[in-house]
């Protein structure tokens, strides 16, 4: 009996022993050094289940359930303790990994469209939404369909409208506008219906300045049908205009002049920089011209194969670099061809 | 053009606000620049649509005075003392006016002289200063005389730059009258249209106006006198082609003395831009701003003298080549065939429709003038003003049309004109040649017609209305209008031409404003695939994926700029170009044979402003053909980089130079990107790249594009500093043909793959391509990827060999595979490669 007592005292104590040395455990060697002392294999605990057998029969379930219980608690407390010590040093670690982080990121290189042809993509999606598809021609343009087939005959004075680069082959000249494509595609398409647009670079003689350029990209609609009207014309380009510049955007259809349309207009639109109040942009008026416009001449119709009795169609025109100008300040029409990446990095 | 807005309303009531009128002109086609303010004050309104400049004159301040006295200056020559009267009284005003040095000391002047007066505390132009420099009238002491009021010059009222002398107004001036009730006015100036010649003089903006607001029209009425000798008999017309000159009409004015004009029309002439010159020739100009058509003065005693004291016989005749005439600028101009030419018996006379001859114009002596007005025919006159370059009213007005019923009209106004302020007797009647009178044209519009083009349905009434309001006649006959074109009108046409230009005037008058915003209501047309344009933003696409800049330069350079990419001696000058007739400048007078050295110079100029470029640009180089006039305008993609392989960050210092295999790279991604497959890169040489850096890109037997490093040489003729510089250049119509129709996905094997390592060491000539195709030909199916991961040369394998690593995947899709299964093939691709290409394996 003494001695079964004395082995429960045994195990009191080395419980109380080895859980007052876990107290003071705070690192994961003194805790699997802990481990080995207190729970390994020559451990005191381990001691008495060696010593069990030599128990009288009657005590050693008692002294088993003891020691077991003994053994279990202290377990439950290593893997508590485990644990706990783990997590202080996570959390240490943690703490210590702290970055600075107003550093700059290391940027991956971004590759860019260039402004020009990310407002051409834009412009194209929209009126592609419309029914519009990209019809493309040539840049190095015959006299022929840059201006006779569009009724400009040679010595008209419709001619004063645009300022001509002449190349040493006679008659063949650089596109003044993206026009000579409406012949192309009509000689295509006719009688079919066509509704294209014509995109790309055209070129006139010009003293280049801040607003000025030799060569500068523009888009052209051609809607040509049964029945197309004015009013599909204005409709069609308000729908335009507000899907490309906001749909509260204010517009005003006003006369003009271009030989190959009849009626011709301009689109203006109030003035994006000023809502219309007047600033340098829009010099003072409030409005800004964005779009030449108007229903298809007859002769060009003819040129173009459709017998204007029974086709109708309407075309406009816009500058698409000031488009880009106007919407992100640009102030130099100059920044466009000269490929300064300092320029272009910022679209 | 400069429209007169006091000038406006002698034809038109005007009766809203300027703002509302420059809104009408330019909701009508003459669209306003701008307003220049001739005294009146700015309009009301908290934001004005047009833009305004100019002067107002106080009304309390400046008045219409009248000078009594002109007295000499105590100490001052050059300065003297005017008595006047502004209507409250009587003060001594300081003046240096010389205009008023011819009345100084003649005592009290029995016809007092009209001035613009203005009293202490107005703000005027300062007529000492160049431009338009704002100044308030201060009491000071001039010379020892007190000054604080001034007579004005134009140039101080802002009426023209003229500050040799003060205004002497009218004798009816009212004194004490604000001058801006006397006299304020303003200058409306409108952009003229091509094809509306028409309105630029005041009677035809004052038509469109009277148009657009309802209003009546005053034509203007010659007054002619009734008796006197009689023209007939004095001069003959002699038209040889009515083409070239449809109408010439001659009045004749005796005894005329030219003298200044009245002020009023001093004063119009300057606001519409013109100078005033005597009031025989301003009497032209004044009828050629009030109502278009220009006019030309001969001087009759010259003609006689030239035709031998005989009537003169005036010819109209096309130049021949070479003949000389010296117009009135002086200057001695060879003609060509197309110029019409105004003649005599004796000569050239003047250039037709553009500017007179020196000999037979006007003087101050001249007497007996005979006035010409004609119509010419405009291609003509275009030509001419374009290859004489010699830009002049009339020239401006007759290129672009006038009706031939002017040439009567401004005939008849000029002559009363010339009777009225040059005084002498007006011959009795007008020598009239009009061969081939024109016929305006005769249409036919209906209702249908505007529905269907315009989309707006009008009564016939209301479109008959619209026109008659612009002076077509109209007659409804049934279901249309049978409209007759009024006899100022060129621009209208025959047939459907004359219809659409009749239902442009109709939509215009309607105002476009009006016109309802619709929706297009055909069928969409048949959709067709644009092969070109998908394959170019495809290519854009997956190269800002890359991280690539897109770049756009002029397609127009210079032979010189080109060349530089082309190494010492290399130089070929008998390349062609498209190339202009007309550059702009030495460095843009060529289209554009390639990308790349343009490409090389946008690299050149940003290698300062970044560690790393990299930049691709897309579009047109221009090849002439022969025997063709149209260059083939070849699209290509040049792809440049230059610098490191990636830019120095705060912990990253060190970054290697691009080179061959950065751009190469570039190239396959993009390849892949397009599915193209079979391209095979061959070393080879060309004139712009390093030889040992260097690949031509094959896809069965075609070139497609070149890769490379630029060759040392042509490096050191740019500034590039340490940096390498690689460039691409694929031709666009060629890659268009590798790319496959469609492409199909492969799938992906779920069981795990063998991975083994094979190293292998061959001779350094060896093609690494060709080691990988023996690897990959051996390994048949079980072989689903072979990838390089170590290149060596050095002593321990021996010179002329290199050391070549890769790891092998083996992958079934049906099993998992094991060492054994894959025995056979490591076997397999050993074998080959000893036996193919004499290859030594590498034991591990
Ligand atoms: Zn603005």
């Amino acid at each position: 009996m003494e001695e079964n007592k004395d082995l429960i005292v045994i195990l009191q104590q080395i419980q109380q022993k080895a859980l007052e040395a876990l107290q003071k455990i705070n690192s994961s060697e003194d805790l699997e050094h802990w481990k080995a002392v207190f729970l390994g294999r020559s451990s005191e605990v381990m001691q008495v289940f060696k010593e069990i057998p030599a128990m009288e029969v009657g005590m050693r379930p008692v002294l088993g359930q003891k020691a077991n219980i003994v053994k279990t608690e202290l377990e439950k407390h290593f893997e508590a303790a485990r644990e706990h010590i783990q997590q202080a040093a996570l959390t240490n670690s943690i703490t210590q990994q702290k970055l600075d982080v107003t550093l700059p990121g290391r940027l991956p290189e971004r590759g860019r469209l260039h402004i020009a042809t990310q407002t051409l993509q834009e412009i194209y999606r929209i009126l592609a939404e419309m029914g519009f598809q990209v019809y493309r021609s040539r840049e190095v343009e015959s006299d022929e369909y840059n201006f006779e087939l569009l009724n400009i005959p040679a010595h008209h004075p419709a001619r004063d409208l645009w300022d001509t680069f002449y190349t040493k082959k006679d008659g063949i000249i650089l596109r003044t506008h993206t026009s000579p494509g409406q012949i192309h595609a009509m000689h295509e398409y006719a009688p079919d219906p066509v509704r294209i647009i014509l995109p790309g670079m055209v070129y006139r003689y010009e003293q280049m300045d801040a607003s000025h350029e030799i060569q500068f990209n523009q888009i052209e609609m051609l809607a040509v049908g049964k029945n197309i009207t004015f009013g599909d014309l204005r409709g069609t380009l308000e729908e335009f205009v507000k899907r490309m510049f906001g749909s509260g955007v204010e517009t005003r259809l006003r006369p003009s002049y271009f030989p190959f349309t009849e009626p011709s207009a301009e689109m203006d639109m109030k003035c994006i920089a000023c809502s219309g109040k007047g600033c340098t942009v829009c010099s003072g008026t409030g409005w800004l011209e964005i779009l030449g416009c108007g229903m298809v001449h007859p002769t060009v119709l003819m040129n173009g194969g459709y017998d204007p009795e029974k086709f109708s169609g309407f075309a406009a025109g816009l500058g698409t670099e000031r488009i880009s100008m106007l919407r992100y300040g640009v102030d130099d029409i100059r920044n466009f061809w000269a490929n300064d990446i300092r320029f272009l990095k910022q679209f | 053009m400069k429209l007169v807005l006091s000038w406006l309303k002698e034809f038109v009531d005007i009766d809203g606000s300027l703002e509302e009128l420059a809104s009408t002109m330019t909701m009508i086609g003459l669209e306003v620049e701008n307003i220049q303010l001739v005294g009146l004050s700015l309009p009301e309104g908290e934001h004005l649509e047009h833009v305004y400049n100019g002067l107002a004159w106080d009304k309390d301040k400046v008045v219409v005075a009248e000078v009594t006295e002109v007295m000499p200056h105590p100490n001052a020559d050059r300065l003297v003392l005017c008595k006047l009267k502004d209507g409250q009284g009587e003060q001594v005003v300081l003046t240096g006016a010389p205009n008023l040095y011819d009345y100084k000391g003649k005592g009290a002047l029995s016809k007092p002289l009209k001035v613009a007066y203005a009293r202490e505390g107005t703000t005027l132009y300062d007529g000492h200063q160049p431009g338009k420099v704002l100044t308030t009238l201060k009491h000071m002491k001039i010379r020892g005389v007190e000054s604080s009021s001034m007579i004005c010059s134009e140039k101080e009222l802002g009426i023209s730059d003229e500050h040799e002398g003060v205004i002497i107004l009218d004798e009816d001036a009212p004194v004490g009258m604000p001058l801006v009730d006397y006299m304020g006015d303003a200058v409306i100036e409108v952009s003229i249209l091509p094809n509306m010649v028409r309105d630029a003089c005041m009677l035809g903006a004052a038509r469109e106006i009277a148009a657009a607001t309802h209003k009546t029209l005053r034509n203007p009425q010659p007054k002619l006198q009734g008796s006197g000798p009689k023209i007939e008999g004095e001069v003959k017309i002699q038209i040889t082609d009515p083409e070239l000159n449809p109408r010439f009409v001659f009045g004749m004015v005796h005894s005329a003395t030219a003298q200044p004009s009245p002020y009023w029309v001093q004063r119009r002439l300057h606001l519409a831009g013109m100078r005033p010159i005597n009031s025989t020739v301003d009497a032209t100009n004044y009828v050629m701003l009030e109502v278009g058509e220009p006019l030309h003065a001969f001087d009759y005693d010259i003609l006689k003298k030239r035709a031998g004291g005989k009537t003169p016989t005036i010819i109209t005749r096309a130049a021949k080549k070479g003949e000389r005439l010296t117009t009135l600028d002086n200057v001695e101009r060879e003609l060509d065939d197309f110029t019409i030419l105004v003649t005599d018996t004796a000569g050239p006379l003047a250039l037709a429709g553009v500017m007179g001859g020196l000999e037979s114009e006007i003087t101050d002596s001249t007497r007996t003038i005979l006035l010409e007005g004609a119509s010419w025919n405009f291609i003509h006159t275009r030509r001419t003003v374009t290859s004489q370059k010699l830009q002049s009213e009339a020239g401006y007005r007759f290129s672009r049309n006038i009706h031939p019923a002017l040439a009567k009209l401004g005939v008849e106004l000029c002559l009363s004109r010339i009777a009225e302020w040059s005084g002498g007797q007006i011959a009795v009647g007008l020598v009239d040649a009009y061969p081939k009178p024109h016929a305006d044209p005769a249409l036919e519009i209906s209702a249908e017609d505007i529905k269907h083009l315009i989309g707006i349905s009008l009564t016939l009434e209301e479109i008959s209305d619209l026109l008659t309001r612009l002076e077509f006649g109209c007659r409804i006959e049934g279901d249309h209008i049978c409209v007759q074109c009024p006899p100022h009108r060129m621009d209208i046409g025959e047939g459907i031409i004359g219809k659409a230009d009749l239902m442009e005037e109709i939509t215009r008058l309607y105002g476009y404003d009006r016109i309802p915003s619709t929706r297009i209501s055909d069928a969409l047309p048949p959709q067709r695939v644009n092969i070109q344009d998908d394959i170019e933003r495809n290519i854009k696409n997956a190269l800002i994926g890359i991280g690539l800049q897109e770049t756009i330069n002029y397609r127009l350079t210079s032979p010189e700029e080109e060349m530089r990419m082309l190494p010492g001696q290399a130089q070929s000058a008998e390349k062609e170009y498209v190339e202009l007739l007309n550059p702009i400048s030495q460095d843009k007078r060529v289209m554009r044979s390639m990308l790349m050295p343009q490409m090389l110079i946008n690299l050149e100029k940003n290698i300062r402003h970044a560690d790393r470029l990299g930049f691709f640009e897309i579009g047109p180089v221009f090849l002439p053909k022969t025997n063709e006039a149209l260059p083939e305008e070849e699209h290509r993609l040049c792809v440049g980089l230059a610098g490191l392989d990636q830019k120095k960050t705060w912990d990253r210092k060190e970054s290697r130079k691009l080179d061959f295999y950065d751009l190469k790279g570039i190239i396959e991604a993009l390849l892949d990107a397009l599915h193209v497959e079979n391209v095979i890169f061959n070393p080879g040489e060309h004139i712009f790249f390093h030889p040992g850096k260097y690949a031509a890109m094959h896809w069965n037997d075609l070139e497609i594009g070149v890769l490379g490093e630029i060759h040392p040489k042509i490096l050191g003729k740019y500034d590039f500093f340490e940096n390498n510089v690689l460039i691409a250049d694929i031709n666009l119509q060629l890659l268009k043909k590798t790319l496959p129709l469609s492409f199909r996905s492969k799938a992906v094997s779920t069981f795990p793959p063998v991975l083994e390592d094979l190293a292998i060491i061959v001779s350094d000539e060896m093609p690494s391509r060709d080691v990988e195709t023996v690897i990959r030909n051996a390994g048949g199916d079980l072989l689903t990827n072979v990838a390089l991961f170590d290149v060596f040369k050095g002593e321990q394998i021996g010179s002329g060999k290199k050391s070549l690593a890769y790891n092998l995947t083996f992958q079934a899709f049906d099993r998992t595979l094991t060492d054994k299964n894959i025995e056979k093939t490591r076997e397999k691709i050993i074998k080959a490669l000893e036996n193919q290409i004499q290859a030594v394996v590498r034991k591990k």
